[in-house]
């Protein structure tokens, strides 16, 4: 009888609990004042050391709007997600949030592969992502806002630098999946055609954590400089086998285009130091508002360096909230018509918008790395760069209409 | 560096590959080659011990920081297994699948526990200035062939181990206890061996093995909560490959994978080479199931 009794005491237990959850914590998307918007980054995994920053700056943006009154006078919700460094697993969490959440929006992604793996969620349930990293181009997707450069405001900026100070042959290093394979087509075809030389090309599994090989290949073929697309940790163990064989990147000049202060941080600025990166953003970028981002970031995550892809990040929740507010509704399809039509400038991005193919229209920056972790401008673009899809000299014929 | 340096470059760098798995093996060639406890938390033994490298640089600073993290390593891991063992390990003899999930979720546990303490990025850990010269044979770095330091103190150093742990097992009372108990349990238990003492002090002395291999990898690799999952599976490779209970086995196997990764790279990528290898190792499991250096022991056939 006992054992019967609590039972019975334990199911009336629960029940209330049950209810006074209810009560207490009515669940956040049925609340009138919020709304709910998903956070989609590894937190785990290799690519934690890139994505977690993101999300710590998607987050922020997140903050301060929800101090200035939030958006359409709603408190924003952000519902924390781990796509765990595994695209299945970045389809399967992007499903869970507009399926189960409802959320009105996503911010996140990082690595092409984790977007192509989203892609046909978001269009099969008319979703909307931000994804906020460089990458390369060849995609058009009306439930996509790109805001991180497209190929020809990266990586063809940073040709066009080597090639201004007289780099002719280009070893080619990247990380085995979309974007490098992608990034590569796009740069072998420039190379040749502005008369340069392609000298090498490899690809290591993403995570890779071997170079010995890429490293005599790369002596055999004597480029002056090397193109790197390695993205994660596999960078760490690149430039710590690179110094150990005794071509540390002032001896060979690295230009990497997934390498901005966070990976520099982590790998170690003293075995980076004097390599370059193309950006579209650099902390020490000398704009007012820059300096109030850095800031207020800093505050949140004292010494945590801020970079590209975060600038990225939280220009994206500022661009959706002033989509949102324009458009007067959640609703995707007119957020994302409202936001190609308006201008930001909240980020030290200066003045910028997206294009109608939904990309941003910004800057290309070269920066060489010092040994505090911090990049030294040496170059930019003349003014800023409309998006180019579909490169045309690698896809001819396309483009992109939305 | 013309084409013929390129192919002794890439011997060295086979043999350099070698001494890694080797490294990244031997642990494990103890716990689950004599032991048959599949531990999955391997990688995480040699994670802990880039972070117990990475301790260490921080108080005794560059120089001899590397050299302290080394022993600090062997020595903190070495004593987290032991009670890694009395505590999990011990209470699962004999159930290889329990064993399997529950030190696979000592992984997690660790990975977690690593995220939380040190954070999801990695830290850093360079080179000591008294490893990251280069010894160039032949011309400039660029186009001689070159030793870099650390691989050459990674080459030696998973020699000294190897030949310390053949050592142990083959001349010291504890190896013989080992070698009795792996051959015959019941008979070396009835002979009044302490095999319970015997199950530890291999455990123990397989995941200190595994630390002091982190450190010395922290020197080339990242040191991250999850780069023990890196390792994980070609040191199941090696240790299979080159049979269970064997270290010579072991050897034998991470040359062969060595070499013949760093030669198949002369021709291919990274990514078709490993086909190739595992290609190679399915087909050599098909006639030699056992590995290279099969042992007819009774564990082997209970199992």
């Amino acid at each position: 009888m006992a054992s019967r009794r609590s039972v019975r005491r334990a199911i009336v237990g629960i029940v209330a609990v049950a209810l006074c959850a209810t009560v207490l914590y009515p669940s956040s998307s049925m609340a009138a004042g919020t709304v709910d918007v998903g956070v989609l980054q590894s937190l785990t995994g290799t690519m934690a050391i890139s994505e977690v920053t993101v999300k710590n700056a998607t987050l922020l943006a997140i903050d301060q709007i929800n101090a200035k009154g939030g958006v359409l006078g709603k408190q924003i919700v952000p519902i924390v997600e781990d796509g765990a460094s595994d695209p299945s697993m970045f389809a399967q969490k992007a499903q869970k949030l507009i399926e189960q959440d409802k959320v009105a929006t996503v911010f996140g992604g990082w690595t092409s592969a984790s977007r192509k793996a989203m892609l046909p969620v978001f269009e099969r349930f008319h979703g909307l992502l931000w994804y906020p990293v460089q990458f390369e181009g060849n995609e058009c997707s009306p439930d996509i806002m790109y805001s991180g450069a497209q190929p020809n405001q990266q990586i063809l900026p940073a040709l066009q630098w080597a090639e201004q100070k007289g780099y002719k042959s280009i070893f080619l290093l990247g990380s085995d999946y979309v974007f490098p394979r992608t990034a590569n087509l796009i740069l072998k075809k420039h190379i040749v055609h502005d008369g340069g030389t392609v000298a090498g090309e490899e690809y290591v599994p993403l995570g890779g954590s071997d170079f010995s090989a890429v490293i005599n290949k790369i002596k055999v073929a004597k480029p002056q400089i090397i193109f790197n697309t390695l993205n994660g940790d596999s960078n760490v163990s690149f430039f710590k086998q690179m110094a150990a064989a005794g071509l540390p990147s002032a001896k060979l000049p690295v230009m990497s285009f997934s390498i901005a202060e966070q990976e520099a941080k982590a790998i170690g600025p003293s075995l980076l130091e004097g390599s370059y990166a193309a950006w579209n953003y650099f902390q020490s970028l000398p704009d007012p508002v820059n300096k109030k981002f850095v800031a207020a970031y800093q505050a949140k995550y004292p010494g945590s360096p801020v970079d590209d892809p975060m600038a990225h990040g939280y220009l994206d929740v500022y661009a959706w909230a002033a989509a949102v507010t324009k458009a007067g509704s959640f609703d995707p399809e007119k957020v994302r018509k409202a936001a190609t039509s308006l201008a930001y400038s909240d980020v030290g991005l200066g003045e910028t918008k997206f294009a109608g193919n939904q990309s941003l229209v910004q800057t290309g920056y070269v920066g060489e790395l010092q040994p505090s972790g911090q990049f030294k401008i040496l170059w930019q673009s003349k003014g800023p760069i409309l998006p180019v899809p579909y490169d045309p000299l690698s896809f001819p014929g396309k483009t992109c209409v939305l | 560096m013309s084409e013929t340096t390129l192919v002794a470059g890439q011997l060295f760098n086979g043999i350099s590959v070698a001494s890694i798995l080797l490294l990244a093996a031997l642990g494990l060639a103890l716990s689950f080659g004599l032991m048959r406890v599949i531990n999955m938390a391997h990688g995480e033994m040699l994670m802990m011990g880039g972070y117990l490298t990475y301790l260490s640089i921080a108080v005794f600073g560059k120089g001899a920081g590397f050299a302290v993290g080394l022993v600090v390593a062997f020595v903190g891991t070495a004593l987290f297994g032991a009670l890694l063992e009395i505590t999990l390990i011990r209470r699962l003899y004999g159930r290889p699948l329990d064993t399997l999930l529950a030190t696979w979720g000592v992984s997690l546990i660790l990975q977690q526990a690593a995220r939380s303490i040190f954070g999801p990025i990695g830290v850093e850990v360079t080179a000591p200035p008294w490893l990251s010269g280069t010894l160039s044979l032949g011309g400039t770095v660029m186009t001689g062939f070159s030793i870099p330091g650390v691989r050459a103190f990674i080459i030696v150093l998973a020699a000294v181990v190897l030949g310390a742990v053949a050592l142990i097992i083959a001349r010291t009372r504890l190896g013989l206890l080992i070698r009795a108990v792996h051959e015959n349990r019941p008979i070396a238990d009835a002979l009044g061996a302490n095999t319970r003492l015997v199950d530890l002090a291999v455990f123990a002395l397989g995941t200190g093995v595994a630390g002091l291999a982190g450190s010395a990898l922290s020197l080339i690799a990242p040191v991250t909560p999850t780069v023990g999952q890196s390792y994980i599976v070609y040191a199941f490779l090696v240790v299979i490959v080159g049979g269970l209970g064997s270290l010579t086995g072991t050897l034998v196997a991470a040359l062969l994978i060595g070499v013949f990764s760093a030669t198949a790279q002369i021709a291919t990528s990274q990514s078709f080479s490993d086909v190739l290898l595992l290609l190679c190792v399915i087909i050599f499991m098909q006639f030699r199931p056992r590995g290279i250096v099969s042992q007819g022991s009774r564990a082997l056939e209970e199992t």
